[in-house]
Order: structure tokens, then sequence, then C-alpha cells
């Protein structure tokens, strides 16, 4: 690592960056998909056939990917909020990272096979 | 430049020495550069806060929208015009749909404020792209709103 790029890494920045990270995607996201659903206002056949597209295994991979950074920010969004708002909170700010990162696991591995049934289904059919 | 012992350097003396190139500002200082701007409300803390209480509130919607669209009945397999129309023939999802790309949109926008900030060092790369964050938040906003106050289930 070139000298410089590393603040005072550990938990503390590497969270931010994450966070920071998680963050450009999901608004990028946000802007894609309000314009895909405007199309609702254009025709069904239009709305149908662009989500047509979302039906397949690799958009579905993506979503699992969405929904990865979603929980990420969420939940380390709120250890920011106790960071900032409750009085032990930054003493506490790396072991908070720890537990967002197991609840993080854990909900992601608990989505699975929810957000991934039909691709699951697709490939062992 | 006063200096009683090795470690105490009066470095804000007023005589000018090579030290005072190295001079860093105390924060919140008024300089040249912030003294005209000193602005009534601060504009700074209610971004803080908004991105707080509106996070909040996003943690629930979001999450709930998730649930919703990529988990129940099949996830997008079971999305297309009819479903949305279904959805949005009840006032409840409309309400939460338009809370959701209002509070996410704004969300999102301070924090591309803050990110360009960050990396954008030259005025006029920060200026314009503000100028393209702005004009982009609007307009999805804008259309986003519009869908949801048009839709119509019998078009076409």
């Amino acid at each position: 690592m070139p000298a410089g790029t590393l603040y005072r890494g550990r938990e503390g920045m590497w969270s931010w960056v994450a966070h920071r990270v998680t963050g450009v995607l999901i608004f990028f996201f946000l802007f894609a998909h309000v314009l895909d659903t405007a199309l609702v206002r254009v025709s069904p056949q239009a709305y149908n056939s662009v989500i047509a597209t979302y039906k397949t295994p690799l958009v579905n991979l993506m979503e699992y990917g969405l929904t990865a950074a979603i929980l990420f920010h969420a939940l380390n969004g709120l250890r920011v909020i106790a960071v900032d708002f409750w009085a032990k909170g930054p003493k506490y700010q790396a072991q908070m990272l720890w537990t967002v990162v197991t609840v993080w696991v854990l909900l992601m591995a608990g989505a699975f096979y929810p957000v991934l049934q039909e691709t699951l289904q697709w490939l062992f059919s | 430049m006063a200096t009683d012992s090795i470690g105490n350097v009066e470095l804000t003396d007023s005589t000018p020495t090579d030290a005072t190139a190295f001079l860093i500002e105390p924060p919140r200082k008024r300089t040249k550069t912030t003294a005209g701007r000193r602005s009534r409300t601060n504009f700074e803390m209610l971004a803080w806060l908004f991105m707080r209480l509106s996070g909040i509130v996003l943690v629930f919607l979001v999450l709930g929208h998730l649930i919703i669209q990529l988990v129940l009945d099949g996830g997008v397999s079971k999305i297309s015009f009819a479903f949305v129309a279904g959805r949005w023939a009840s006032p409840f999802w409309q309400v939460w749909d338009l809370l959701m790309l209002w509070l996410a949109m704004l969300h999102g926008a301070n924090g591309m404020r803050t990110v360009i900030n960050d990396y954008a060092e030259r005025p006029n790369t920060r200026f314009w792209l503000k100028v393209l964050l702005v004009a982009a938040t609007v307009f999805t906003v804008a259309l986003g709103t519009l869908v949801i106050f048009t839709f119509d289930p019998n078009i076409s």
C-alpha cells in the first residue's frame, strides 16, 4: 500500500470506506430503479419488457449483491447513529462494528435462499 | 519568534518567519475566505441531522420494500404492470413509496455531495459535479412523484 492512503486503519476507517462505497452503489441503483419504474407511465408493455430482462440468474445475483450493500449500509448506519448519540458509542465503536458484521452475515445467510430461489431452482431443476 | 524553551514555540507570533508558512489554522477560526460567508442557518448541522433521522426511517421502509419485492411470492418473477397496479391501488403503498423516494433520494444526494466535497479538489470540478447532482436529483424526485400521483392502471 502506498504511503498516505491509510488514515487510522482498523475498524473505524474500513467501516467508513465500506459505508461510502455501498452508499454510492445504492444511489446509482436508486437512480436507475426510479427510471425503470417510471415506464409504468408509458405502457404496460414497455414496463413488462424491461422487467423481463431482470428475470435472469445474473440479475438475480445482482439483487443479492444489492441486498448485501443495503443491509450493511443500514446496519452500519445504525452504528454511526449510536456513535454520535450514545455517550459510550465512541468507546464501543469497534465492538459495534463486529456486531454489525455478525448480524449482516446471519441476515445474508438467511436471505440466500429467499432471494436466490428462482436461480437455485433453475440450477437444480 | 519568542521561544521560552524547547517545545514552547509561539507559532502565532506576528513576526513573519519561515515557521508561519506551516501554521495550521485552529478549527472554526474565521479566515479571509470564511469571514464574509457567515450563515445564519446551520445548514451543515441540519444536513447531518437529516442523514440520521432519514436513515432510521429508511431502514424500515427499504427493508420492508426488499422483503415484499425480492422475497415474498416468488421475488422478481411476480413483478409486472399488474402487480404495480395492484399495489398502487392502495394509498398506503403510494405514501410508502413516495416517502421512500423522497427520503432515499435526498439522503443519497447529500451523501454524494459529501463525496464530491471530499474528492473533487478543483473549484470548477466541484461546482459542475454538484450542478449535475442537483439536476439528477430534482429530475428523479420529480419524475418518481409524478409517476406515483398520475399512475393510470387502465393506460393504453
